[in-house]
């Protein structure tokens, strides 16, 4: 394996070609044969490799993160090379994961210390080891000197000269040096000497629902070895409650030892800021471990060798060869944010030469390479990062390690918290806690007997009494749930005598179990009133202190480090100990039945799948209803699933695996007779066929973490198994595309199946199981097309209920930066929690938050389909909302902006000006009127949903419940359109602007005069006009008789244009068929009608009938075209040279013709002289150019005449022309 | 009015190699009295346009093209009054339009440094007087008012005529109380590719369900349909019972899922 390693760090193969190496069984043809013959000799020790590459980097760390698992000793000189434990398990991967972390050695005290000092408080040790090193981190590593023989001797005797940077940790811990061990929340001594005298928190055990977990050590660096230290008492008569590891059970001995330090402490404190050497060894810069070390990229040593590591080691995150991709993200963040460096001999620091590539010389040999390493992790994995929680994001963003080390991570990061919506609460609301009633399906009809119905209800009056009791003592010190509850749960059992009332029974308690712990808060919430949410009570002005007051207080106790074991937290504990307690088998049988039977429904559950959404944006609105339906189904299910894990494997359950193979088999001989409770293996195959593994994985994992040792090794759970592993590595986080699963919705898997892999009972070699065993598994996840895993439906507020331990990266960073605090300058002050009486057990909430649980309550006692009801009629209604402001408010606010951009286009003329610019002014003018939807909104919900509530709930409902629920409708209804709107309102206007913008300026572009106001034809117009199409047809005869060639018979009659002129006045004034192609053409056409005129030779007109002609031409251009009218084609060298061809021409007509369009202000004198001019310039026959000078001269001599003197003129003018015209 | 796919077959055999012109119509009209002039137009210009995808390609030839362009300049060198164009392309088989433009593209070609756009070229079939050069203006004029198939002044007919059967088929809506949205409503909700209507609440014709209207201004693409609408549309045109037009339009229907 080191071998491996090596041949990577000496570049002689490639990352790539590793990973395919490791990845996949048969060599790719990719690989570069020189590669492959480097790789091909250590095939045996492929699957070997990951587990190697993951305990390497855990033991090469060991010295940053000190209080983690202590490295085992070492065959001297061979690093690489690492020897089994001896007496631990031949089987290849997990003795190399034992041999590092064998369970035997966690409980060290050094481990066991922090967690005495938290309270007793489980939790994760990344975060209990960063506030180590905020103030008495001196303690641990005190006592860690002083309980582990092994650290003294791998950390000699010093050198460390006063001053140097590098410390050597040498010297027996000097408890009673206040320097190096501070109390509690004492300050470092800074430059300046200044200490601060603190207290000190008591610790104090807490109890605790740990019952289930065995440490688990594999991987988790350092693993849960902080076990609780004080195990309930109750536990330990469950058939959990195995023997605890030794370390455990020295709690008191550790607390003992404290305390007599620290009374040392107190006796020696008059001169705390002046340490007192000891043995005559002073330590001087014991300081520098106490704050963070900063980490100066300048000082990483080998770039190229931690670039490498950090590739492999990405690549193997990436193809999902780790069993937890969060356990990893963990311990890279607690390499970034590790605080200093134990160090170590000189000589192990000088890499000796030549060795730097190899693995003699340690990895992380400062803090500013494991920061280096942890970045470069970071950035391959920024995809995954950004899917975290806001809060998160915030945090890393802010790592002024990760900025220093690389700004464009630190870049991508601060956009991803910008962007970001998730906002994940670790503070998990307080459990709805109402008892419920529900006469209406335990009535008498569904009982044998009267007595059974009475014997029903009166067990139904005792179980409620059971939990009211559990409810007030179960977090008194001292109480007992066996003690307290034991007797009375088991009398109401034996009363339980008919099958059926046990049915009954069954029923009322998974009714209650799913109404009190279905919700996020019941689930994975803390001990009930142990959280109100305190951040919104308190407002986020002083969010520093309440970032720490919140995690000190409150996170710790919401999950227990990255992969905690399973756990039955808040109410889930009292079914649980109902459970155990009542130790029913009847009960047990019937339960399981009933769960199987929900499991199954729920899993089968048809979620409706929203059509591809028809427009984006509103659609949004009705998503989150379905994403909200999806995360009620999913926690249903996990929680059904855990209590049949729980309930089915109970009878199996025992400490250990059993100690010999003999009996190993045995027990597999017998169990594998045994059918499964509920045929998991069919239902997960059904759910990866059908695309519905987000629904089905979830709750699967729920149901095997509870099973025992036995279970894994069983054929029937092997293949359940071996499905689960096949599908993780299916799930490559960078693949997307059509047909793949969502992104979020692979994170969710990726982090249940992650701790599925690290929970005690799951073997540790399983994950790493022979490739040829995962490829015999291949299923077809292409059947179905639009299954749950390719929809959305996972965000990160599900992923953090599912999986609360991805909280624990916040909570580490989040000690970084309390703790980094004081070495920027600061001190760390300690938090007094003050209670006040609004802090109470159960604080009076907001008006708001007493109103919903007034809501909760009312549904209680109402039947279901009324809360049905009014949950449907409010989320119609606040879709609706959204749509009815789109139509009304919004379309007003683009009718608004159409006609600011018409008066702003007139204003600046054609220009318009950039539209980019356009659009942000009308943006600005017009976004502050977005605030009127809220306004409107509110109305709409107002009007429109209790009519709907009362539409739909019976005649016979009672008013009072009626006006309640179209209150709650109206209210819910509300609340959903206004959270849409405040979030999307400004964004929607924008977008309509936008659009209406642009509409607006492309249809201004190419013909402005078309879009002026068109006259209608009048209302009582009923139509009967020629069509224009029948017009141009027409128009286009006239036309092509006249340009010919035609019959003999052929011609146009004077008749028939005539009526076709009327026609087209017609036309033009209904227009009820005209469109703007078609006008254009008739008024292209007319023109050339008139033209054709001219020229008598082509039809049979005398003048008075052309004159008339014109004169009906000369009113349609005038007064019904409203398109322009081409009339210089008039004069255009085609149409005046028809008149050349004729003899005699005549001219008077045009001329007649030029005076009428300059009178009716159809066409400009200057024009037509432009016109005229230009014709001239045309080659003509010789005497047409004389002739057209002479009309030229002659339009140009008539004076422009006012109105009075047309006639005269008129009258004259036909002389004229025919003078001209024989002439 | 009722036209059968016999009759529309039994028109559409006369139009064998007939040049697309007045006269053509004409006699044409004379021999079906009972259709209208429209219908038989539409009908002329629907086969006529089949024959010219036929034989489109032979006239694009670069040799065909350049002996085209020399019977041309031979024609107007003797007689340029003469409508030497319309009766080459008439000759020859193709329609007058399509050979102005072929005329007049290898003219400006020939005059012009750089090769004509094609909206140059349009503009000038549009409007001939933009043509340089005089005689060349009247032979294109006289094609394209000619051409009773091809050409700018066809085009904007049969875009008359689509626009009209549009209004038409909304007033009929209307007039039966159907609620509809109509393309530009449809546009502006996004839909890119639109039918003319789109019916709010699906209606049953002669028990087919119709969601959609699309209405052709020309008996079009009928080769493209398949044959079981060929023959339906009639009837369904028929039943939508216009009292004004004569089958011209058609309705096809969609029926979706």
């Amino acid at each position: 394996m080191a071998a491996v390693l090596e041949s990577l760090l000496r570049e002689e193969v490639s990352v790539a070609a590793a990973v395919r190496w490791i990845a996949r069984s048969a060599q790719s043809s990719e690989d570069d044969p020189g590669e492959a013959a480097a790789l091909s000799p250590l095939r045996p020790l492929r699957k070997e490799f990951v587990p190697f590459l993951l305990n390497f980097l855990r033991e090469q760390s060991s010295r940053v993160l000190p209080q983690g698992p202590p490295t085992p000793a070492k065959a001297p000189g061979s690093s690489a090379a690492l020897p089994g434990r001896p007496g631990g398990p031949p089987r290849g991967s997990r003795g190399a994961r034992s041999q590092l972390f064998p369970p035997t050695q966690l409980p060290s005290p050094a481990a066991e210390v922090p967690s005495a000092r938290r309270g007793g408080r489980r939790r994760g040790p990344g975060p209990a080891r960063e506030r180590g090193g905020r103030g008495p981190a001196g303690l641990e590593e005190g006592a860690g000197g002083e309980g582990l023989p092994w650290a003294a001797s791998r950390r000699p005797r010093g050198s460390g000269s006063p001053g140097s940077p590098s410390l050597a940790r040498s010297d027996p811990p000097n408890l009673s040096n206040l320097e190096e061990f501070p109390p509690v929340g004492s300050v470092p001594l800074g430059p300046a000497g200044r200490t601060k005298p603190s207290r000190r928190i008591n610790p104090t055990p807490v109890s605790e629902e740990r019952s289930l977990s065995k440490p688990k050590t594999c991987f988790t660096s350092p693993p849960i070895n902080c076990v609780p230290s004080s195990q309930p008492s109750v536990l330990d008569t469950s058939p959990w409650g195995h023997g605890l590891p030794p370390g455990c059970r020295s709690l008191q001995e550790e607390r003992e030892m404290l305390r007599k330090e620290r009374s040392k402490q107190l006796q020696q404190s008059p001169t705390p800021a002046c340490p007192t050497p000891e043995s005559g060894s002073p330590l001087p810069s014991r300081i520098g471990n106490l704050t963070a070390e900063p980490a100066d990229p300048a000082g990483v040593s080998s770039h190229r060798r931690l670039e490498l590591v950090a590739l492999i080691y990405s690549s193997c995150l990436a193809e999902n060869l780790v069993p937890n991709l969060f356990l990893e993200l963990f311990f890279i963040l607690q390499l970034l944010t590790a605080r200093r460096m134990v160090a170590v001999k000189d000589s192990d620091l000088e890499p000796s030469p030549g060795a730097l590539d190899s693995l003699e010389s340690p990895l992380f040999q400062s803090v500013h390479d494991c920061v280096f390493f942890a970045v470069q992790v970071l950035e391959h994995q920024f995809q995954v990062l950004s899917c975290l929680d806001k809060g998160t994001l915030k945090l890393l963003a802010e790592n002024e390690r990760l900025l220093c080390f690389s700004p464009a991570l630190q870049g991508r990061l601060q956009a991803a918290y910008e962007s970001s919506v998730a906002k994940v609460s670790l503070a998990m609301p307080p459990s709805a806690q109402a008892v419920s009633f529900q006469p209406e399906t335990d009535n008498r009809a569904n009982f044998s007997s009267d007595r059974a119905f009475h014997t029903f209800k009166k067990q139904r009056d005792v179980f409620y009494e059971v939990l009211r009791e559990w409810e007030d003592h179960h977090e008194q010190p001292g109480w007992d749930f066996e003690k307290g509850l034991g007797s009375r749960i088991r009398a109401m059992m034996g009363q339980l005598s008919a099958a059926c009332s046990h049915s009954h029974f069954v029923r009322l308690f998974q009714k209650q179990l799913l109404q009190m712990c279905q919700s996020p808060g019941g689930a994975g919430g803390p001990v009930l009133g142990e959280a109100p949410d305190v951040l919104s009570m308190l407002g986020a002005d002083k969010l520093g202190r309440l970032r720490r007051l919140q995690e000190r207080l409150v996170a710790p106790q919401s999950s227990g480090g990255p992969c905690p074991p399973p756990t039955f937290p808040g109410c889930q504990g009292f079914f649980r100990d109902f459970i155990l307690s009542a130790s029913s088998f009847q009960f047990n049988q019937h339960l399981m039945d009933s769960l199987s039977l929900k499991i199954r429904e729920l899993n089968g559950l048809a979620l409706p799948q929203p059509e591809p959404s028809d427009e984006d944006g509103e659609s949004d609105v009705d998503w989150q209803g379905e994403r909200r339906q999806f995360a009620v189904v999913l926690l249903s299910l996990r929680l059904l699933a855990k209590f049949l894990g729980f309930v089915a494997f109970l009878p199996y359950r025992g400490p250990e695996p059993p100690p010999t193979r003999e009996l190993q088999d045995s027990i597999l001989a017998l169990r594998s007779q045994v059918p499964p409770a509920l045929d998991v293996l069919a239902l997960l195959q059904q759910g990866l066929r059908a695309r519905r593994a987000v629904l089905t994985v979830p709750w699967l994992v729920e149901f095997l973490s509870l099973a025992d040792h036995i279970v894994p090794m069983l054929d029937y759970y092997r293949s359940v198994f071996t499905l689960l592993l096949h599908l993780h590595r299916s799930l490559v986080l960078s693949k997307e595309g059509e047909g793949e699963m969502c992104f979020l919705n692979k994170l969710l898997l990726l982090a249940v199946l992650g701790w599925l892999f690290q929970i005690p009972t799951v073997p540790e070699d399983l994950f790493f199981l022979e490739e040829g065993q995962l490829e015999a598994f291949e299923v077809d996840t292409v059947a179905s097309e639009h299954g749950l895993d390719g929809m959305p439906v996972v965000d990160q507020h599900l992923l953090y209920t599912c999986c609360p331990y991805i909280g624990e990266l916040r909570k580490l960073l989040a000690s970084w930066v309390s703790g980094s605090s004081a070495r920027s300058g600061g001190f760390v002050r300690k938090i007094t929690p003050t209670t006040t009486t609004s802090l109470g057990a159960q604080p009076p909430r907001t008006t708001q938050g007493l109103q919903a649980q007034l809501a909760q309550a009312f549904f209680h006692n109402q039947p279901p389909s009324l809360r049905r009801t009014v949950e449907f009629v409010a989320e119609r209604i606040g879709s609706n909302c959204v749509k009815h402001i789109k139509a009304t408010l919004v379309a007003d606010l683009v009718r608004q902006a159409e006609s600011l951009l018409q008066e702003q286009l007139v204003m600046q003329g054609q220009e318009g000006g950039d539209p980019a610019q356009l659009l942000e002014s009308l943006c600005s003018q017009l976004c502050p009127h977005g605030a009127q939807a809220l306004t409107q909104g509110r109305e709409f919900c107002q009007k429109k949903s209790p009519g709907a509530v009362r539409a739909l709930l019976p005649e016979e409902t009672p008013a009072a419940v009626l006006s309640s629920a179209e209150h709650i409708a109206v209210g819910l209804a509300t609340e959903k359109a206004c959270a849409w709107l405040s979030a999307n309102i400004t964004a929607l206007i924008r977008r309509e602007v936008k659009a209406a913008v642009s509409r607006l300026l492309r249809a201004q572009g190419p013909e402005p005069a078309a879009r002026g106001e068109r006259r209608g034809c009048s209302r009582a117009c009923e139509h009967h006009a020629p069509l224009p199409s029948h017009l141009i047809s027409e128009i286009k005869d006239v036309l092509s008789l006249a340009a010919g060639p035609r019959d003999p018979e052929e011609g146009v009659s004077p008749e028939h244009l005539e009526q076709l002129l009327g026609q087209l006045g017609q036309m033009l004034q209904c227009r009820q068929f005209l469109c703007p192609p078609a006008e254009q053409h008739l008024a292209k056409c007319s023109v050339e009608l008139a033209s054709l005129l001219g020229p008598p030779a082509q039809h049979q007109l005398d003048r008075g009938q052309a004159r008339r002609l014109l004169h009906m031409l000369l009113s349609l251009w005038k007064d019904n075209f409203q398109v322009p009218v081409p009339l210089q084609l008039l004069l255009s060298p085609r149409n005046v040279g028809l008149l050349a061809d004729t003899r005699p021409r005549e001219w008077d007509l045009l001329l007649f013709l030029l005076r009428e369009l300059v009178e009716k202000g159809l066409m400009g004198q200057t024009e037509i002289e432009a016109c005229l001019g230009s014709l001239r310039e045309a080659q003509w026959p010789g005497d047409f150019s004389e002739e057209l000078a002479t009309l030229f001269n002659l339009f140009l001599a008539e004076p422009h005449v006012p109105e009075p003197q047309l006639r005269a003129c008129e009258l004259v003018q036909p002389n004229r022309g025919t003078v001209l015209a024989q002439s | 009015m009722i036209l059968t796919k016999a009759q529309y077959d039994e028109i559409a055999q006369c139009l064998v190699s007939v040049p697309p012109t007045r006269q053509s119509l004409r006699k044409l009209k004379q021999r079906f009295p009972s259709q209208s002039q429209a219908t038989l137009l539409s009908i002329f210009s629907q086969e006529y346009q089949k024959h010219i995808k036929r034989t489109h390609a032979k006239h694009h030839t670069s040799e065909a093209i350049e002996s085209y362009y020399q019977r041309y300049l031979n024609g107007v060198g003797k007689n340029g009054a003469a409508p030497v164009l319309l009766e080459l392309a008439n000759e020859v088989d193709y329609a007058p339009s399509l050979m102005a433009r072929i005329i007049l593209e290898r003219f400006l070609q020939e005059h012009e440094e750089t090769p004509p756009s094609k909206s140059v070229i349009n503009s000038m079939l549009r409007d001939p007087s933009q043509i340089p050069d005089g005689v060349l203006a009247n032979q294109v004029y006289q094609c394209v008012v000619n051409d009773c198939c091809y050409g700018p002044l066809v085009d904007c007919i049969k875009h008359a005529i689509g626009h009209e059967h549009e209004v038409l088929l909304r007033d009929l809506l209307l007039e039966k109380n159907l609620s509809f949205l109509d393309e530009d409503q449809l546009r502006a909700k996004g839909y890119d590719k639109t039918p003319d209507f789109i019916l709010q609440v699906p209606v049953a014709v002669e028990g087919h369900i119709i969601h959609w209207i699309e209405s052709k201004a020309s008996f079009g693409d009928e080769c493209s349909h398949h044959a079981y609408l060929h023959d339906q549309f009639w009837s369904y045109w028929n039943s939508m019972g216009s009292n004004r037009r004569i089958g011209k339009p058609r309705m096809e229907e969609q029926l979706k899922i």
